[in-house]
Parts: C-alpha cells; structure tokens; sequence
C-alpha cells in the first residue's frame, strides 16, 4: 500500500509541475490550475490510505471547516482585495507547516522505538522558524493591506539589533533542542520568537513595498512546506514546497528590479528614509505652475488622438476605476482611436495587481504591455492618460541623482505629445517626492477621483 | 532518518528549485497575480502532513496541533484554487 501511495505521491508533483508550466500562457492557465488541484486532490485522498491514518472523526471536522472557510473567502473577496487576500493565504500554509513540524515533533516522542535524531531535529527547527514567520509576517502585512495596520514605514527603536538578536536566539535555542531533542519547551520558545520576527520582520515596510513583501512571503510558505516535508521524508512535499519558493523568490527578484532596489533595501524598510531628502529638494518644483483641464477639454484631446495609452496605478484600484477606465477605453476604441494599456511592474500592492484589475473589467490582456515592451513606443503617443500612478512616472528617475528613486525603470509617459494626469491632489507618492511630470510643458491635470472624473470623461466623449 | 536520507531529500529539494525557476521565468508578467495564488495553494500540500497528524488513533497533543494544522491548510489549499480559478477565469482576448 506504501509503494502505491507514493506512486500517487510522485504522479501529484508532475501534475504540479505540469501545472505551473501550463500556468505560463493566458490560453492554458486556467488548465494549469486545475490540472495542480487534481494533483492535490489525488495527494489527499491517497494519503487517507497511510497506515498512520486510523481515525477520520478531527480529518471530516478539519476539511469541513477548512473548505467552508477558504470557499467563503475565496468567492466572497473583490478583485481590488486580491493583495490581502493572496497574503492571508500564505500565512495560513506557513502556519500549517509550523503546525505540522510541531505535531510531529510531538508524535516522535510519544511513540517507543523512534528517537528523534540530528536530521529530523534540524528540520523540525527549522520549519518551525519559517512556518512561523509567515505566519505573523503574512498577517501583518494583511493588516498593512487592509489597511488595520498602518501602511507607512514603521520604525522602532533598536529595529536591526533587536532582529539580529531574536534570530540569534532562536539559533541557540535550535542548538540547544538538536543537543537534547526531548525538551519540547525549547520548541515552544522557538516558535514563539519566531513568531514575534515575523511582526517585526513585516512591520516598518511600506504600503508600496508590499508587492515585495508579498512575494517574498509567498516563497516562505513554500519552503516552509517543504522544510515540513523534510521533517516527514516526502519528497511530494519537497518538491511542491520548491517549486513555490522558487516562484516567490522569482518574483521577489522582479519587483525589486522594478524598484531598482536591492532585497535589503526593501526588507529593511530603507526607501523612506533615503527619501529623507526628497521634500527639501522637491520644493524647488512646487512653486511652478500646473496647468489643470476638466472632463470637456480633456476629451477634445482625446477625441483629436489616435494613439492613446493609460497607465494605472495604486490609485485606479483605490477608487475601484477599473469599469470607468474600461469604459473610457471602449469609446475611445469605438471612435477609432487605438488604445494600449502600460503597466508598471510593481504598480499596484502585489504583482500583476492592475492586470488582475483590468482582467476583470474585461479588457482584453494583449492590450496590456509591460514596461519594456512600450517605453519606446511612448514618441509616438498622442496622448498618455495616467490614472492614480504617479513614482512609476516620475522623470526624476532618469536625470536627477540626487532623487530617492533615481534609477528606478519608468514609464516614459512625458515622452509622449500630451500627458493628462488624473489624481486628486498634487500630493506626493510613495516615496514622499514632488513629482515633476506635474510641471511639465506638456501635462495637464485632470483632478478629481478616478471613478467620478472618468465616468464623466466618458460622458463627453460621447457627447462630442 | 540518517545523514544519508537527508542528503537524498536534499538531492530532490535542490534539483525540484531549478525546475521551479525554469518554469516560472516564462510566465508573462500579466500572470503574475494568478501564479503567485496558484502557487500558493501548492504550498497547502502540508495538508499531507495534517492528516497524518489529525488521523492518528489515539487523541494527543499531535491530534489537536494536526486538526489546527488541518484547518489551516485546507483553508489555503480550497480559497487558493478557488480565487485563482476566479481570477484565471477573468483572462480574456477579445
């Protein structure tokens, strides 16, 4: 029965692997995903099977409420929640691991015959430490995104020793249970400092850092699932556990790309205070004048373009615009005018946040273009519409060395004939600095919220 | 388990990162939220572990940390296909 269930095993991690890779194209992906749940399906169901498995009473209750829960939230969530939705998730797979790890460790003990030796020690540490890290860490940034939780850069006293020693402690203290592995007390303490890194770990960073934060927990979850299998000697859970780490480590890599900052930087909560000289050397800039239109104006620009691109950001999905934006681009369309979508890659607060988004307000992906496939394109534009972006704009980036987010890749909007911002205010972006695209000879200002100001930008294009 | 079966646990865990990476390198950024969900749901393959633990025939401490363990898992395993699907279903050319 053994051999068989692991055949299953082995069956399971080649529909998961067959399933991130038919998760590569829009034509395949939803195969793909469905492919990956029969892989889990067929892994739960065989491992009913295991010897060890005697008793289903707590494994109908835990289904239950489990599948009740997550199906509830799962079809219940916005698409504009996707980022707190994505980071609960994580915590709850970290939080199985740990758990996991745990009730394992505590097995071993109760079972004659089986002593816990050095491999399994480690392990068990080991994913106790980053089970529960992503645990706290993904409920925190949670908060962060649902915003419970300030979603500024928080500082503490003593923020960089104080996790040095934590991490430092559980270290000794992970030793010290190798040594000994019958003191579970020492297991407690692991997880409850591991628990309280993962607070402080996820605390000072920044609302617009979150697509980095988000990623780089979606790959601690996958680790943890695979420290977990290390613990259990199951090479499903390994390899499932890998292929998510290496997912989330992946996309890590490219959101901080799209920052041009290093992983440090960003798990440090750094941008900010490098931006400490941003306000004074941004209030050269303020006191030029900005030249604002309204909703009938802007759509005789509109209206005269044939080349228009949008670029959303944070702020389309704050306003919940997706639908308005959409429309905008449906009579655009209808009066011949192309119309293209840029999308920045860390716009939003998770990867592909605004596609997501615009993926539900139906427009078609292949409008969508990513940074590199339309920056040099942007010569030709009549019109670039920003709606609720506004560092990922900023031509600061290219020319000013002196600014927080210089070198950072943007989209090079101010290239093109006519740049019509949408915002509220002049107020500044994440990175606390004056935007100068505001001030240039071709931008003009279309203030007002995304929904109202473009639903009535809408209106006069039909009207026109 | 011996240092030796720990070695071979190694073997898998490294080689199955560098499919990872070969595989995931290729997803269009469009994708990007769907992959990260999808992916996600993957890692409740802990739910294995769950089981194990939450079946056991006597009720003990394991029991309980493996019903919670359960809980959570099955949370992450159905919301993250779930969502995902509602998402990927979304993806449309026109």
């Amino acid at each position: 029965m053994q051999v068989l269930i692991y055949l299953v095993y082995l069956f399971a991690s080649v529909l998961f692997i067959f399933g991130i890779k038919r998760l590569g194209s829009p034509k395949t992906a939803r195969q793909g995903n469905m492919l990956s749940s029969l892989g889990m399906f067929l892994a739960v169901v065989v491992t009913l099977f295991d010897q060890r498995v005697l008793t289903f009473e707590y494994i109908i209750i835990g289904v239950l409420i489990g599948s009740a829960l997550g199906a509830i939230m799962a079809l219940k969530v916005p698409m504009t929640g996707m980022p707190q939705m994505v980071g609960l998730l994580n915590g709850f797979g970290g939080g199985a691991s740990a758990l996991v790890a745990f009730a394992e460790y505590s097995h071993i003990m109760i079972t004659p015959d089986i002593h816990v030796d050095l491999s399994t020690s480690i392990t068990i540490v080991l994913s106790i430490l980053i089970g529960s890290v992503t645990f706290t860490g993904s409920l925190i940034a949670f908060g962060k995104l649902q915003e419970i939780v300030t979603g500024k850069v928080v500082k503490y006293p003593l923020q960089h020793p104080l996790n040095v020693v934590l991490f430092l402690a559980v270290l000794v203290t992970g030793v010290l249970v190798v040594l000994d592995p019958t003191q579970i007390n020492l297991l407690l303490i692991i997880a409850i400092i591991s628990l309280v890194l993962g607070v402080l770990l996820v605390l000072p960073i920044g609302g617009a850092d979150m697509p980095v934060a988000i990623s780089l927990l979606n790959s601690y979850s996958g680790i943890a699932a695979s420290m977990t299998g290390f613990v259990l000697q199951n090479n499903m859970l390994i390899i499932a556990g890998a292929l998510v780490g290496a997912s989330g480590i992946i996309l890590t890599l490219i959101m901080c790309r799209g920052m041009n900052r290093s992983l440090m930087n960003v798990v440090l909560g750094g941008w900010a205070s490098a931006g400490s000289g941003g306000p004074a050397a941004s209030s050269g800039v303020q006191n030029k004048p900005v030249k604002s239109v309204d909703a009938e104006e802007a759509a005789m620009l509109f209206e005269s373009a044939q080349n228009v691109v949008i670029v959303p950001g944070y702020g389309m999905a704050v306003a919940q615009a997706q639908h308005a934006v959409r429309d905008l681009a449906n009579v655009l369309e209808k009066i011949g005018i192309n119309v293209r979508f840029a999308i920045h890659p860390v716009a939003g607060r998770m990867p592909g946040h605004m596609n997501v988004l615009l993926a539900e307000a139906q427009v078609s992906y292949d409008k969508l273009y990513a940074l590199e496939d339309i920056n040099d394109d942007f010569n030709n534009v009549d019109v670039a519409f920003i709606v609720g972006a506004n560092d990922v704009v900023n031509p600061a980036a290219r020319h000013d060395q002196n600014s927080p987010i210089y070198g950072m890749p943007i989209l090079n909007v101010d290239y093109a004939k006519t740049v019509i911002v949408n915002k509220r205010s002049l107020n500044v972006g994440y990175a606390g600095i004056d935007n100068e695209l505001f001030y240039g000879d071709n931008t003009l200002m279309y203030f007002g919220d995304a929904k109202d100001a473009i639903t009535k930008l809408v209106h006069e294009v039909k009207n026109l | 388990m011996t240092l030796l079966d720990l070695l071979l646990l190694i073997y898998v865990f490294v080689l199955a990162i560098f499919v990872g990476f070969e595989l995931i390198t290729k997803v269009p950024p469009t994708l990007h939220t769907p992959l990260m969900s999808g992916s996600n749901a993957i890692s409740g393959i802990t739910i294995v572990g769950a089981l194990l633990s939450a079946g056991a025939e006597e009720f003990t401490l394991s029991t309980i940390l493996g019903l919670i363990a359960l809980i959570f898992a099955t949370i992450n395993v159905v919301g993250g296909y779930l969502v995902t699907d509602r998402m990927l279903k979304m993806f449309k050319k026109k």
